[in-house]
Order: structure tokens, then C-alpha cells, then sequence
């Protein structure tokens, strides 16, 4: 597997792809949080929030429906998390006639259930388009100016960088497992979800040793390279003019949405 | 790829953001009480060994065992995480996979992932290894016993406070999301449970002296044996009486008086979830729970399906 295999970066050259980390990390937490205090029901803001994220697809060279097809991947969450909301909200989709349990939407339920999902739709749009145009090194780069305790980031960063290895580790042990595992078609194999279990537990009991022995190899390699401590980097990530520009109008486009939201 | 969806990370949207500041606020308390200590505890090895065992924990959540009917048993992490690395190493290991889930992955949000760490990272961890803690001089079929309940209970408590921060949020009732939520993961948590027990058999068997480290224990001192009894049995006391008397907790919470909004939704489903023929009693509001259950359980199987027909597996 690639070292890159997780990760969700699109190389383009685009003006949003220049953009220092900073200035990305600030406008996304920002949006998502414009999103979560707009009321209930303000459509034009919803849609003035969606409109500016069309506008960054269309700035980042990525395709205008680029977040778009992508927010469908991560609906399924969004539904499961629907789901267990499915009944109190009384949406019409919804509507449930069994007999026993008969569901009755309200305005004010159907309102609420929509805006709950525009909310989400949106925020996890502008989160793609951050992992889309920024490297996840850089990313973390980013969240360290922004003081995040190192340890944290570092953190972090050893995951973003084993994972890729931990993961064919994994591919490794369930490939055994199939393996040995092998049957007639129609036959039932395995023994009960006791034993699978356990199975399974070994599993992980397994790549916790070759993990945790790996670690340590890393951690003596690391040592005789003058590991200190912390990691470093050899991106500046300075603050231009650009970036002050993008930063300004991104406040006042937000604080913009907002009077939309509030004002009838 | 393998990544299923995992109930408990909570998108964007469906917390409100007072809820969402007050699991911030507790979060950064605890995360920075575990910087702390791991720093004292274990020096700068620390980094190192805990990147890679967030790394193991992200990776560990592929496994997965059948169970029945397309579903499949997986895998949390923060119980054994706490077990084996110690409660603050095991707080900041979860964080840090919490955080790359929801920024690499967009599993769960990013203004709601203090709520997401405090209920998969901090009281998992605080559950799993109080509960752990009690019986740490006791003989291993204890020990593991111990380690299996109080990988269950940890997930219980962590749909229980997710089903109250949503409720809080006035994004869902209480008495549909506190049943839904707890039926789904009473299932889910034995398989947590199964998993964690046997990882640890398996870890007490090839290493032993990964498990009693000194390192580990010093740091978790008995007042996690405190906060886990006392959570576990939060989490106990209070679900059956939210699941069977909803009404109690409100009003509890309205005396509290922080609860104006998630009380005032003014959306109703059939006269307050009862189920004709069986009229006002305890047994018809927990029917009504069932029912519900089953249905998001059915449509967890549906999606589990649907999504590894997509995958081409």
C-alpha cells in the first residue's frame, strides 16, 4: 500500500491550494460554526453558505459538483445518526403506518429535521474541500501555529504516518485468516461467534505486539537521527497578502450569511 | 474501503451549540490533565509509542467477525486502549484517532468533536480502566472478566451520553433515542467486549509484562477506581430509568432549569409513544423502544449491506 493510500488530497494548481493552512483550518471551523448558530428554517442563508461553497469548488479547479458527489459518501453516517432521530421529527419520507405506531409531522418537526440536515450536508462539504487542498502534513502544520499542544500533533502525525502500515499488517493478518478459514461453497464453516470472537481478539491481541514492537524500533531509529522531542518541518507557512484577503472576506461573507439568517 | 459506519461519531449539524461548547470545555480539561501526566510518566518515548498505537487502534477497527444476517461485530478501541497503555496515554491515543477520523474521513464533525472524544475517548477510558483498576491483583480469569464488563458498560454509557446530547440538542426525543441508541449498542458492546477480552488474553499471554507495567498503574491511581464505579453505575441508574420513565429525567432537568429548548420542541408522534391496546404503563413505552430498536437495526444492516455491495467485495 502507498503511504498516501488515506489520504484525501487533490493536487491542482489553484488559488485555494496556495492558501496558507491556517487561513483554510480558521475559515472552515468558522463556516461550520456559522452554520450551527443560522436558525432554524433560513433557507437564503443556507443557500448563500451553499452558494460560497460552490464558489470555492469553483476556485480550487476541482469541478463545481466536486464536494457535492462527495457529501454523499459521507451521508451514510448522517443517516445512521438520522436514524436513531428517525421518529420525533415526523418527516413526511418517514411516515410509517404500521398499524401499532401511526407518525404525525409537524411544520415545525419537517423544519427542524431539514435544517439539521442542510447543517450537516454543509459543514462536511467545506470539511472535504479542506482535506481536498491541503496535504495532511501541512494540515497538522497548521493546527500546531494554531496552538494545538504538540504532543497532540505529533501525535497525529505518527498516526497519518504508520497507518498505511498498520493497515497492510491488517491486510496481512485477515489474508491468513481467509486462508485458513477456506470451505465448500454452502457448507457452513467456522464455529460459533464465541470463537470468531476470540479469533478476532487474537487478531488485534497480534497487531498490538507487532505494533507496539515496531514503535519501539521507530523510537530507537528516530533517537540515533536527534529525535527531541518534537517534529519538525521544513514548510515556512507564512501569512502573505493573499491570505490576510481571503481571511477578511471570508469574516465578512460569514458575518454577511448570518444577518441573512437572522434578519426577516 | 473497510471503514463502516460507526454510530457514535456524531456529524456536524445535530448538536446544538451550547451542548457542543460544554463537551469542548470538558474535553480540553481532560486532554490537557492527560498531556500532563503522560509527560511526567513517560518522557519523550511517549510520542513515538502513542502515534503508533493510534495508529494500531485506527487500524484495529477493521477487523471485523460475522455475526449474523450481514452484520458484523467491530471494534471501538477505548477500553483497550486505557487496559493497556494507562487512562491518560489511552485519552490522548482515542483523541487523536477521533480527530483523524473526522478530518481525514469526515466520520463525525469538527465543532462537535469535543462531544465525540468525551463519550468514545474519555469515558471509555475512564469506565474501562476504573472498572479494570478494581480487580488489578486478582487472578486473570478476574481480570479479563472485568476487562470484558467494563468494555460493555463503556460502550452502554457512551450511547447513553451521546442519546443525551442529542436529546439536549433537542435534536431527538428522549424516549425513542435512549431505547434505539441502547438497543443497538447492548449488541455492539458484546462484540466490543469479546474482542477486548480476548486481545488482552492474547497480549497476557505472548507479553505478560506489557500489562503490569508499573508505568502504566502509577499513573491511574485510585481514583480512577472512584470515577469508573461511579460512572458505570451512573451509566446503569440512569438508563433504565430514562428508557422506562423519560418523564422523571425531565423533570429533573427542568428543575435543573438548562432545558428550556429541548423540552419546548413542539413535535409530537401519536399521544406520546404509546402503543394502542397497551395503554399508559412503563411496559408500552419500552415496547415502543423495541420496536424502534429493531428498526435502526434493521436499517444499520440494510446500509452495512448496501455499502459492501458498493465496495465490490
Amino acid at each position: 500500500m502507498h503511504f498516501d493510500a488515506f489520504d484525501r488530497y487533490h493536487f491542482r494548481q489553484s488559488p485555494i491550494h496556495n492558501l496558507d493552512p491556517r487561513v483554510k483550518v480558521l475559515v472552515t471551523i468558522a463556516f461550520i460554526l456559522s452554520n450551527a448558530i443560522l436558525p432554524n428554517g433560513s433557507w437564503s442563508a443556507f443557500a448563500l453558505a451553499w452558494l460560497v461553497l460552490l464558489l470555492i469548488n469553483d476556485q480550487s479547479k476541482l469541478g463545481l459538483a466536486f464536494t457535492v458527489k462527495r457529501s454523499f459518501v459521507a451521508l451514510p453516517f448522517a443517516l445512521v445518526a438520522i436514524s436513531a432521530i428517525f421518529s420525533p421529527l415526523g418527516e413526511p419520507l418517514f411516515e410509517w403506518n404500521l398499524g401499532i405506531i401511526t407518525l404525525i409531522p409537524t411544520d415545525y418537526g419537517v423544519i427542524r429535521f431539514l435544517s439539521i440536515l442542510l447543517r450537516s450536508w454543509l459543514s462536511v462539504q467545506m470539511a472535504i474541500l479542506l482535506v481536498a487542498t491541503t496535504q495532511f502534513p501541512d494540515l497538522i502544520h497548521a493546527f500546531e501555529h494554531l496552538r494545538v499542544p504538540r504532543i497532540l500533533t505529533s501525535i497525529v502525525a505518527f498516526l497519518y504516518r504508520y497507518l498505511f502500515v498498520l493497515t497492510d499488517e491488517v491486510f496481512r493478518l485477515l489474508r491468513a485468516r481467509d486462508a485458513r478459514s477456506a470451505g465448500l461453497p454452502g457448507v457452513k464453516r467456522g464455529g460459533s461467534i464465541l470463537w470468531r470472537a476470540k479469533i478476532t481478539g487474537s487478531m488485534a491481541g497480534q497487531l498490538f505486539l507487532r505494533s507496539y514492537e515496531r514503535s519501539d524500533r521507530i523510537y530507537k531509529a528516530m533517537i540515533s537521527r536527534g529525535y527531541r522531542g518534537h517534529l519538525r518541518t521544513l514548510n515556512p507557512h507564512e501569512m502573505n497578502r493573499p491570505d490576510w484577503f481571503i481571511l477578511t472576506i471570508s469574516s465578512f461573507i460569514l458575518i454577511l450569511i448570518q444577518l441573512v439568517g437572522w434578519i426577516r | 474501503m473497510l471503514f463502516l459506519p460507526a454510530h457514535l461519531h456524531i456529524p456536524d449539524g445535530f448538536l446544538s451549540i451550547g451542548v457542543s461548547l460544554i463537551f469542548w470545555i470538558a474535553a480540553i480539561i481532560m486532554i490537557a490533565l492527560a498531556i500532563s501526566r503522560t509527560n511526567q510518566s513517560l518522557g519523550e518515548k511517549q510520542i513515538p509509542l502513542m502515534g503508533v498505537m493510534a495508529a494500531f487502534i485506527f487500524a484495529a477497527q477493521m477487523f471485523n467477525f460475522p455475526v449474523a444476517g450481514g452484520t458484523s461485530g467491530h471494534f471501538l478501541g477505548g477500553a483497550l486502549a486505557a487496559i493497556v497503555l494507562g487512562p491518560w496515554a489511552g485519552i490522548l491515543v482515542m483523541t487523536a484517532v477521533i480527530g483523524v477520523q473526522a478530518l481525514l474521513f469526515q466520520d463525525g464533525g469538527l465543532l462537535v468533536m469535543g462531544a465525540n472524544i468525551f463519550n468514545m475517548g474519555i469515558l471509555t477510558a475512564v469506565i474501562g480502566f476504573g472498572l479494570y483498576r478494581v480487580v488489578i491483583h486478582r487472578n486473570k480469569g478476574t481480570r479479563l472478566a472485568m476487562a470484558g464488563i467494563g468494555a460493555w458498560i463503556s460502550t452502554m454509557a457512551a450511547a447513553l451520553i451521546t442519546s443525551l446530547q442529542l436529546w439536549l440538542s433537542s435534536t431527538s426525543r428522549l424516549e425513542v433515542v435512549i431505547p434505539a441508541m441502547m438497543g443497538v449498542h447492548a449488541l455492539i458492546g458484546v462484540g466490543e467486549a469479546l474482542i477486548t477480552v480476548a486481545a488482552i488474553a492474547f497480549i497476557n499471554q505472548t507479553r505478560p509484562d506489557l500489562l503490569g507495567s508499573e508505568d502504566t498503574f502509577t499513573s491511574g491511581g485510585r481514583g480512577w477506581i472512584a470515577a469508573g464505579v461511579f460512572f458505570s453505575l451512573l451509566a446503569v441508574l440512569v438508563s433504565p430509568l430514562a428508557s422506562g420513565n423519560p418523564d422523571g429525567l425531565e423533570r429533573v432537568a427542568k428543575d435543573l432549569g438548562f432545558l428550556e429548548v429541548g423540552l419546548a420542541a413542539p413535535y409530537q408522534i401519536l399521544p406520546d409513544y404509546k402503543i394502542p391496546y397497551l395503554g399508559d404503563t412503563a411496559l408500552s413505552t419500552i415496547l415502543a423502544g423495541i420496536v424502534g430498536a429493531l428498526f435502526v437495526l434493521g436499517l444499520l444492516i440494510l446500509l452495512g449491506r448496501s455499502i459492501r455491495r458498493s465496495n465490490g467485495t
